[in-house]
């Protein structure tokens, strides 16, 4: 048995199909994951990602401390409430993390990193505020975490959760937040979709859950989550990149702030070797012209500029044709013709920008 | 509980296949196997006419999730594909042992079939997986 959100018996009683998530019994379908996707990108659809890693930091100078241990600056959050995403890297510039980091307050902010990667996450966080000094880090299980997603998603949302609710959350723009009584209410998400992400305590959960089914939020699995933040052409950490992937060579060039050149984030001197001598790979867009579906670990032909490999491969289920995001060699372009070996036959595909969906339609 | 239908055989590697009046053996996948596959996007179907020794791989169903080849239940030659399922996988999975069929297969021996799982076996072979 693995670890179990407050929502566990509520997705059973929904007859949810469960899997083995990172050590969590998650929810992958309800029934049918390609109508869950399309929930999600026509209406509105809910997901369980209480498995995420909630943690506070706190201290006097915890600002200076996350210009230190993330690759973006959090002194681009000019108010309270808004939300960065970035890479915590180790010193090779390796990806340890991605990680969305909200400004709660006045030395005060929280962190959402994945759920697999929680004890090396914590381990490092750990060891370096230990070095820095004055900052506390905590972790917070007593929450549990929502995401609502889709061009209904806002409204139906508020409609369940009350009026106050909808005052402060529906004029939010993307990537802000507000914290209502015991609610955190995001403008987040991984699907391409507007939406929120929803961050309360884990009692409160089953019960919020029921009340946003009833608005008409479909519940959803993993699976769609998935394909979904594929077709945004959202990297997926432990495919897309781990510790042995820099930001550049996983499509993240725009999450590093290398201005200010004084602000020395841990990974930075390992970024700018990598850039000075140039990135020797890069992470492209896919898409399928031949017959079949792209799968992770496929090796991609790129002519003479040598071969890569697919890091998130599937089906999109919005574009009805199979995408994948892929790790090549640098020299290839946009528009290139490259070969994917599918179970032993080559399979023509193009190279093309991501992402593929976004806000229901298509951007090739 | 999945459901299956007492009128035909079914293998190990989870095919059904269905003796015609003609003597030709109808295969698909059956109801338990497109369960575990979840919904699918694709299905590369064999040519007619190409020879197979049983247990030959022959055919691929992928699902969002994962693919999965599809064997010869018994030596023969294939008689037809189902060609609708190019634009329709998704039949497998609303009706995985009517129109959902994968190919027609021409036995070489027509005895061989009764060497195939019976619906109790199979049913055995389900449970037995589940635990």
């Amino acid at each position: 048995m693995g670890h179990r959100t407050p929502l566990y018996e509520t997705h059973l009683k929904h007859g949810a199909k469960i899997v083995d998530f990172g050590g969590w019994d998650m929810p992958l379908h309800y029934g049918s994951q390609i109508e869950e996707h399309h929930q999600v990108r026509k209406d509105a659809g809910m997901f369980d990602v209480s498995h995420m890693t909630v943690s506070d930091l706190k201290g006097k100078s915890v600002g200076d401390f996350l210009r230190l241990l993330l690759a973006n600056d959090v002194t681009k959050l000019k108010t309270k409430g808004r939300a960065l995403y970035s890479c915590m890297l180790n010193s090779k510039g390796g990806v340890i993390d991605d990680l969305i980091v909200y400004w709660m307050d006045d030395d005060w902010y929280r962190i959402v990193s994945n759920a697999a990667t929680r004890d090396k996450d914590m381990s490092w966080m750990n060891a370096a505020a230990k070095e820095f000094g004055g900052v506390t880090l905590t972790e917070r299980p007593d929450f549990a975490m929502i995401a609502v997603q889709g061009p209904n998603a806002r409204a139906k949302a508020c409609t369940a959760l009350g009026e106050h609710i909808r005052e402060a959350a529906m004029p939010l723009r993307p990537f802000h937040s507000v914290r209502i009584g015991e609610l955190m209410i995001a403008t987040t998400g991984y699907t391409g979709e507007d939406g929120f992400e929803i961050i309360l305590p884990d009692k409160s959960a089953p019960f919020a859950w029921q009340m946003l089914h009833e608005a008409g939020i479909a519940p959803c699995g993993l699976g769609a989550r998935d394909t979904l933040r594929l077709e945004a052409g959202m990297a997926l950490y432990g495919t897309d990149m781990d510790d042995t992937v820099s930001p550049f060579e996983a499509g993240l060039a725009w999450t590093v702030a290398l201005e200010p050149a004084g602000r020395k984030f841990i990974g930075r001197e390992a970024l700018e070797k990598q850039k000075a001598g140039g990135v020797p790979r890069q992470l492209v867009g896919l898409w399928l012209e031949g017959k079949g579906v792209l799968r992770n670990h496929q090796k991609v032909q790129c002519g003479v500029h040598g071969a890569g490999e697919i890091t998130s491969g599937s089906f999109s289920p919005t574009l009805n044709q199979s995408i994948a995001l892929a790790r090549v060699p640098a020299g290839v372009k946009t528009g290139d013709a490259v070969q994917v070996d599918l179970r032993g036959k080559l399979q023509p595909a193009k190279v093309v920008k991501y992402p593929f969906v976004r806000n229901g339609k298509s951007c090739l | 509980m999945s459901n299956i239908p007492g009128d035909r055989r079914y293998t190990k590697s989870h095919e059904w296949v269905k003796v015609e009046k003609d003597g030709t053996l109808t295969v698909g996948i059956t109801d338990h196997a497109q369960a575990l596959m979840g919904d699918m996007v694709y299905v590369d179907l064999p040519e007619a006419g190409r020879k197979l020794a049983a247990g030959k791989e022959c055919a691929v169903v992928e699902s969002v999730k994962a693919a999965s080849d599809v064997y010869a239940p018994v030596t023969g030659e294939i008689a037809l594909s189902n060609a609708a399922l190019a634009d329709a996988p998704e039949t497998v999975n609303r009706d995985p042992y009517s129109e959902g069929w994968i190919f027609k297969l021409k036995p070489a021996n027509a005895a061989d079939v009764n060497a195939l799982l019976d619906a109790k076996a199979y049913e055995a072979l389900v449970a037995a997986e589940k635990h």
